[in-house]
């Protein structure tokens, strides 16, 4: 099988739906996700073991928060000096003896990539785990070209098999329970069951052996591009993309034009954070750079090295001085990790590639605010994915950002006179102290025939019952 | 112009419009990280590698403490962790290691620590970097045995390299990988080792390094951990000397 | 010292008993409490929904209000953050910027006032309960108070102090977030309403009252024991 034929069709959920509807879709499916204790139960247990690993791993630096100062000082040093590290990454890389393609948006990076498999008269594909392929709907276009690709990451395996994205970018398949992989496993590759992860992972290892040493192109992300060297650097924990960037005859590479480190020291930082702040590891099992194609002298490795530097409009996230330090994200996934939004609506409900607090800050930026502004509006601003973000990413704060940008550019008129009118009461004390009784005094009859807002609180939530005189008035009359 | 010089041409424009407003460093807890900052990005005044160095976890300041976290960390990362005087010895226990688990066909490549424990192994071998490497070959063996560039105490990482490590394969493929590790080659961090490796190779960089941090694993079904996911399910490091 | 109340719109209108707490227990202390009557909102309602203008109107407003007060204390970590945190933030570019940065610098949680600013744990109070306490996200986060409620509860006699298994989960309040994404804002006071009561608490304690109509209102709609409490109530010894 070069293959892997999905349950159902690959999902192309993203572009194929109305970006209008994004907003009733998420609270469609967030009501939805809400009612389902069970899954909601089994993704908090799933993730509570990363509590202990993390807080054990993070208790092994001598002091975390200042090595997440000097994680994010090389993040923000790359990230503003990306008109002098980039040119100087492509030279070295080039010199490494790869070769760059510049994407300035998905479709080029789509085009580039099946141009390179026809040029390697590429039959089998074997792909490890990139979110930047799944946010260019890259496996889709190469089925429609008739490439079969399969993933080997063991969780987009899955995913894959289930014709579902990622669930949650680093944890793709955190919500399929082992039972239900038993019976994928057995529909697409004839395995008994078995409720053993152990056994369920070997089945998957015994299936892609073969296909890492007969396919002709291996596909991977890459975590960081580090410019004084010309190196990718690619991070993963099951050597699946080891495998794909050492058998086939071609390596293709993917990447955002933001990975870009100044040098190997900086990197040297930010491995260890990415994996302690993401999975509770002291390093993630693989680590490994990558400087061109095999080099005369070594036994083994692809002929070819490309790396396709994809754009799409990072530059405009680039552009907002404001919130330009979201580029310095690591894809470590910690924020969804301790999300509570992340928790409750599930991975899906967000329908954007990058989930999650750090999927809700940047989407706006790549799809569209007025259409994805939900998204930063769906959260309490609890800021515990702040607190967990290894390169002090400002990430809360930047919800309310987008949503102070989506009032000015494109306002709702009822919600802005309702502020209107409510700056304009809170400036007269006498009219907010009226304003105050009126409402406790007609709280039982709202409570009977609520207005929507209300109604939305009483559906679940009991209000207390008001006291008969408000602060300021039992104040002046206090002896 | 073709596509792709029109492309990068337009993208780094693109960049350099975009970083006409400098954007603030992140808000940071210590002071001297945000002094270091102070000068803008291009002109940091402390690296970010000499600010994270005190601050991420120890490797040890002597040979003896880098082997004892070594060897602390590669335990809890469920590598195992042999130690052998010399050479000679190391051969005796790996030739004892494919008796004891049945190793048909062992995989290794040219290379001074490598050798002398290739030719005393009781079973069929598989010298990967000799001629045309073979796929197929490398597959069917059970297990690889490897030199590396260096080791990382702080992490629990062996370092290998396509140079000087038998290519990119022979430490990934084979269902268990063992590791010919001299004392001496213990670093304590990942930027000492990283050192290492650039001194070593000052001409030119292998095309592959890659830090190993323990066997294989996957906590893909359900978030339980499961080792030897695609690559080595074992990982077996001799300390020599 | 004269404090100045920061009486939030929630405790004015819905919990003033809090308000009368936090004045008894600064005035048991031994310093002046005074009220300005002219304070309102400190405007977060718009300023978290993305009407910065509107905000910025109603936080130049209060900064009239408590200019030249020797300090600001406030029973809501949020509202506290939203004046310490925020206004710089908001008003940074306008003429009312150093205005902010003074009053941030003069502007106290309740609790934190207590333990930071006057050095005082054992404000005398008797407390014969079970309880646990609720960190307010903007209090924990914003102002980054963990330790001082806790000490301060510590030190009241016969109050028996335990941890939820979720402490830094949030209560799903977060302003409008609840009424406009309720199913979500449920979903949380789920979470951190049951952890909250699996301890076997008689009471909730905490330093925000909206934290506290979250949590109570869910607590009380699923007939779960523990009713929430203020931390100013506790101290103010109200069952001594």
């Amino acid at each position: 099988m070069t293959r892997a034929a999905a349950d159902t069709d690959p999902k192309t959920v993203f572009e194929a739906e109305e970006p209008h509807l994004a907003k009733r879709k998420f609270l469609h499916d967030a009501a939805e996700h809400v009612r389902d204790t069970a899954h909601r139960a089994f993704v908090r247990k799933a993730l509570g073991g990363y509590y202990t690993s993390r807080d054990t791993q993070q208790a092994r630096y001598r002091d975390w928060e200042q090595a997440r100062d000097a994680a994010s000082l090389a993040k923000w040093s790359a990230v503003n000096r990306l008109d002098e590290l980039l040119p100087r990454f492509v030279g070295n890389f080039e010199a490494n003896g790869g070769r760059v393609h510049w994407a300035r948006n998905a479709d080029e990076a789509r085009t580039i990539i099946l141009g390179l498999l026809r040029q390697a008269r590429a039959r089998a594909v074997i792909k490890s785990k990139c979110m930047t392929s799944e946010e260019i709907h890259l496996n889709a276009a190469m089925e429609r070209d008739g490439y079969g690709v399969v993933e080997s990451d063991l969780g987009e395996f899955i995913q894959q098999l289930r014709g579902e994205p990622p669930y949650h970018f680093v944890f793709p398949c955190m919500h399929v329970r082992r039972d239900e992989i038993s019976d994928l496993f057995g529909r697409h590759l004839g395995t008994p069951p078995t409720d053993s992860p152990e056994e369920l992972t070997m089945i998957a290892r015994r299936h892609m052996r073969r296909l890492y040493v007969d396919a002709d192109v291996g596909i991977t992300g890459a975590n960081f591009l580090v410019a004084e060297t010309g190196q990718i650097s690619i991070t993963e924990n099951e050597g699946n993309a080891r495998l794909t960037a050492a058998l086939p005859r071609v390596h293709i590479a993917l990447a955002g034009i933001e990975k870009v480190v100044a040098n190997l020291d900086d990197l040297a930082v930010l491995l260890p954070m990415l994996a302690t702040a993401g999975a509770g590891q002291p390093l993630t099992c693989y680590n490994t750079l990558y400087a061109g194609p095999r080099q005369a002298g070594e036994c083994d490795g692809p002929e070819e090295m490309h790396l396709v530097l994809l754009d799409n409009r990072r530059t405009e996230i680039l552009a907002d001085p404001e919130q330009r330090d979201s580029l310095h994200c690591i894809r470590c996934g910690a924020c969804l990790n301790v999300c509570p939004i992340f928790k409750n609506v599930g991975g899906f409900t967000y329908g954007t590639t990058y989930q999650g607090p750090i999927g809700s800050v940047i989407t706006p930026h790549l799809r569209g605010l007025a259409d994805w502004n939900h998204l930063s509006g769906a959260s309490s601003l609890c800021g515990a994915c702040t607190d967990a973000c290894p390169v002090r990413i400002d990430i809360h704060h930047h919800l309310l950002h987008n949503r102070r940008n989506a009032a000015r550019s494109s306002p709702s008129r009822l919600e802005r006179l309702g502020h209107r009118l409510f700056a304009l009461v809170a400036s007269r004390p006498w009219l907010f102290a009226a304003g105050g009784m009126v409402v406790r005094r007609t709280l039982w009859l709202a409570k009977k025939l609520p207005p929507p807002l209300l109604r939305a609180w009483l559906a679940t939530r009991d209000l207390p019952r008001p006291p008969a005189r408000s602060f300021r008035s039992q104040w002046r009359s206090r002896p | 112009m073709s596509q792709a010089s029109t492309a990068g041409a337009v993208i780094l424009a693109r960049i350099r419009e975009a970083l006409r407003v400098p954007a603030p460093p992140p808000q940071m807890r210590s002071h001297a990280t945000e002094q270091a900052a102070a000068a803008g990005p291009g002109g940091l005044t402390i690296l970010p590698a000499d600010v994270a160095r005190p601050w991420l976890p120890d490797g040890g300041d002597t040979p003896e403490e880098r082997v004892a976290i070594l060897t602390e960390n590669l335990r809890r990362l469920k590598a195992e962790v042999h130690r052998a005087a010399d050479l000679a010895a190391a051969a005796d226990l790996v030739a004892t290691f494919a008796a004891d688990r049945g190793w048909r066909r062992v995989a290794w490549h040219g290379h001074e620590t490598v050798e002398p424990l290739a030719i005393r192994l009781g079973c069929d071998t598989y010298r990967v970097d000799d001629r045309q490497f073979d796929k197929d070959a490398l597959e069917a063996c059970d297990a690889g045995i490897t030199a590396c560039e260096a080791a990382v105490a702080q992490t629990g990482s062996i370092l290998v390299s396509s140079g000087s490590c038998g290519g990119r394969a022979l430490s990934i493929l084979p269902h268990v990988h063992v590791v010919i590790l001299p004392a001496v080659a213990v670093a304590g961090t990942l930027a000492d080792a990283l050192d290492l490796v650039r001194a070593r190779h000052a001409s030119r960089l292998p095309s592959m390094l890659s830090f190993i941090t323990g066997p294989s694993r996957t906590g893909d079904i359900e978030r339980i951990l499961v080792l030897g996911a695609h690559g080595p399910r074992e990982l077996i490091v001799v300390l020599v000397g | 010292m004269r404090v100045s109340l920061f009486i939030p719109c929630f405790v004015d209108q819905m919990f003033p008993q809090v308000g009368f707490a936090v004045a008894r227990v600064l005035e048991r202390l031994g310093h002046a409490c005074e009220f300005r009557a002219a304070q309102t909102c400190c405007g977060q309602p718009s300023f978290n929904a993305g009407y910065w203008d509107e905000a910025r109107e109603v936080a130049a407003r209060a900064l009239g209000v408590f200019a030249g007060s020797e300090a600001v204390v406030g029973p809501s970590g949020s509202c506290v953050a939203m004046m310490r945190v925020f206004y710089p933030q908001l008003l940074a570019g306008t003429p009312h910027e150093t205005a902010a940065l003074d009053l941030a610098s003069r502007t106290f949680e309740f609790g934190e006032f207590l333990v930071e600013r006057l050095g005082v744990t054992d404000v005398g109070a008797r407390f014969p309960h079970r309880v646990s306490y609720h960190d307010g996200c903007h209090g924990l986060r914003e102002l980054r108070i963990r330790e001082a409620p806790r000490k301060l509860l510590q030190a009241v006699r016969d109050l028996d102090l335990v941890e939820c298994d979720e402490p830094e989960s949030c209560c799903g309040f977060g302003g409008l977030f609840s009424v406009k994404y309720p199913m979500i804002s449920t979903a949380m006071a789920e979470v951190k309403g049951g952890s909250l009561a699996r301890t076997g608490c008689d009471y909730v304690v905490s330093s925000d009252p909206s934290c506290q109509l979250q949590l109570d209102g869910w607590l009380s709609r699923t007939g779960q024991r523990p009713r929430t409490i203020h931390l100013a109530e506790v101290l103010a010894g109200v069952e001594a």
